[in-house]
């Protein structure tokens, strides 16, 4: 496999360079800062800045919560930030997706798509998972119908009443189908 | 405990027996939820559009709750403090914290560079369970959770921790000047926040655009803003125009985010095809609509990983755009003094007082947007227990 340039660079040397440039490159630069304005600034009010992003690797963080479960993490940044939700960890076929998707940057369709890919098997995996423990479907409630049909009830039959047509109308063009076969 | 429970797209159940959280990092607190709102962001995690929403999550990151345990090394919060809790979660000492960037702290979501940790905000937002339950853990208990001041009423309360400082940010990032026309396109409770802020800040007209007149009519007695159905237009952004003197809104905030109707382009490339984040019509018609060199504030949310929107004519027209999310440790002192001084009530907003028991309901009824429904508060069982 080819090493890309990313797989190369340095790490975490970004702001040694900066400091080595300022101290020593800067002076014969000609014009370096001479335009620099601090009042230049867009992110004001809502970025209060202080410098503190040139001091980026040098901030005091908090004891890293213990890494007790599977946690993805961008490839964006060096590892696992110091507190994570728990709420889901990948299982199953689409625990599979999401740790292939997360190989790749934020910056890809294949992060994002993948990752839209992996929810729609774990809606699938959702449902097998009820089956399995006695739950059944109950789209009256889950789907909130039972709202539309309190608030939105002719609306609601309409719809009911088409998506019933359409499906009757399929199905009987495939019974007929058949026969003819 | 009680908790929503996602299950799919449009799919929402009611566990009632999900294990109550614990103490996970010396940081975190527990906190039994008093109050819960659905957001109008929630709808973009229930409509299955933000990647990585996993079955079984529990939404919610409005909320109010009662300190019920703390961590070793919590020194500001203690058991039994009554706090309303920032949807931002956020550590306080990265540069983006120091630098009072609460939406885009470095140190609470793993999984995403492009955004923050948020409660309930699928994995995309840090994977954090959140206060659609009765039970919530709370991480870095002592930077933005904030003790509820004495004689707040809890519904402006639990109000402050998204709704009320994402409108504020949004007009904020307008950089709105004394006598501007300001357009806000949305008119749901974030674009109701803005336009009713936008005065706050100079404006001298503030249009309300969207397609639901009831909204349109609480817009006009909420935020004291001219309010139009753009179904009643031909085009939104000549209408725009024919109202700014062919010049172009000084500020356009675009209030919507991925969720917006009103092109058949951005609806089936967005919404049906999934060939880009939602739509992207408020945007569209927002940087159109401003004046050369205006400026767009966008506060709607977007998923990743992209939108159609015009950028020759941003370049073209010398567009600034700001936008962020919401940091709302760094705006509340200001809106709790706008509050209780009695010049806001956000609370009027809140339509639907609903048990968390009825949380799919409540869901459907935010997103088809039935019996007038402006903003839905969820009330859990134990609320009110000792």
């Amino acid at each position: 496999m080819q090493t890309e340039l990313e797989d190369t660079i340095a790490e975490f040397q970004d702001r040694k360079i900066a400091d080595r440039n300022l101290k020593n490159r800067t002076k014969d630069i000609p014009g370096w800062g001479m335009d620099a304005d601090p009042e230049n600034d867009p992110t004001y009010p809502m970025k209060h800045w202080n410098g503190a992003d040139h001091e980026r690797l040098n901030y005091e963080k908090a004891p890293q919560q213990p890494l007790d479960m599977e946690v993805l993490h961008s490839v964006e940044r060096p590892g696992v930030t110091r507190v994570f939700g728990t709420s889901s960890p990948p299982t199953g076929l689409s625990g599979a997706i999401r740790r292939y998707a997360y190989q790749y940057s934020e910056a890809t369709a294949t992060h994002w798509m993948t990752l839209i890919l992996a929810d729609r098997i774990n809606v699938i995996e959702g449902k097998l998972s009820d089956l399995t423990h006695g739950i059944l479907p109950n789209p009256w409630i889950e789907r909130g119908w039972r709202a539309e049909w309190k608030h939105n009830r002719p609306a609601f039959i309409r719809k009911a009443a088409t998506t019933g047509l359409l499906i009757t109308a399929g199905l009987l063009l495939l019974k007929r189908k058949n026969k003819r076969k | 405990m009680l908790a929503m429970n996602f299950r799919g797209p449009r799919q929402i159940r009611l566990d009632r027996n999900k294990p109550e959280p614990e103490i996970k990092h010396p940081y975190d607190a527990i906190v039994r939820v008093t109050r819960s709102l659905i957001c109008g962001s929630d709808l973009h995690l229930y409509h299955g559009r933000v990647p990585d929403t996993r079955v079984g999550m529990t939404f919610g990151h409005e909320f109010t709750g009662v300190v019920e345990a703390v961590g070793s090394g919590v020194q500001k919060l203690k058991v039994g403090d009554h706090v309303l809790v920032p949807f931002n979660v956020a550590c306080g000492s990265c540069p983006h914290c120091k630098q009072e960037l609460y939406g885009n702290c470095n140190e609470s979501n793993p999984q995403a560079t492009a955004v923050g940790g948020f409660f309930g905000y699928a994995h995309t937002g840090g994977g954090y369970d959140g206060g659609q339950a009765e039970y919530v853990r709370v991480p870095y208990a002592d930077v933005s959770p904030t003790i509820i001041p004495a004689g707040m009423d809890l519904e402006n309360a639990v109000l402050l921790t998204d709704v009320v400082p994402t409108g504020y940010q949004a007009a904020e990032q307008g950089g709105i000047h004394k006598g501007d026309t300001v357009v806000v396109f949305g008119a749901g409770p974030v674009g109701l926040m803005a336009a009713r802020f936008a005065w706050f800040f100079g404006a001298a007209r503030v249009i309300v655009i969207d397609h639901v007149d009831y909204r349109l009519e609480f817009a006009r007695k909420f935020a004291f803003a001219e309010a139009y159905n753009y179904r009643d237009m031909k085009d939104p952004v000549l209408f725009v125009k024919k109202a700014t003197d062919y010049f172009g809104a000084d500020v356009c905030i675009d209030a919507v985010g991925c969720d917006a109707s009103g092109s058949a382009l951005q609806d089936i490339t967005g919404k049906g095809l999934l060939l880009q984040a939602g739509s992207a019509t408020a945007l569209h018609w927002a940087i159109n609509s401003v004046k050369k060199g205006g400026i767009v504030s966008i506060i709607g949310v977007y998923g990743p990983p992209w939108n159609l929107a015009p950028i020759g004519s941003l370049m073209n027209k010398g567009i600034t755009i700001r936008a962020n999310q919401a940091s709302v440790k760094r705006l509340l002192p200001k809106l709790i003094d706008h509050i209780m001084s009695g010049r806001i009530n956000p609370k009027e907003m809140i339509t639907h007082r609903i048990p968390l028991e009825d949380v799919s309901d409540a869901y459907r009824m935010f997103s088809s947007k039935l019996d007038h429904i402006i903003k839905p508060l969820l009330i859990p069982p134990r609320a009110n227990a000792a």
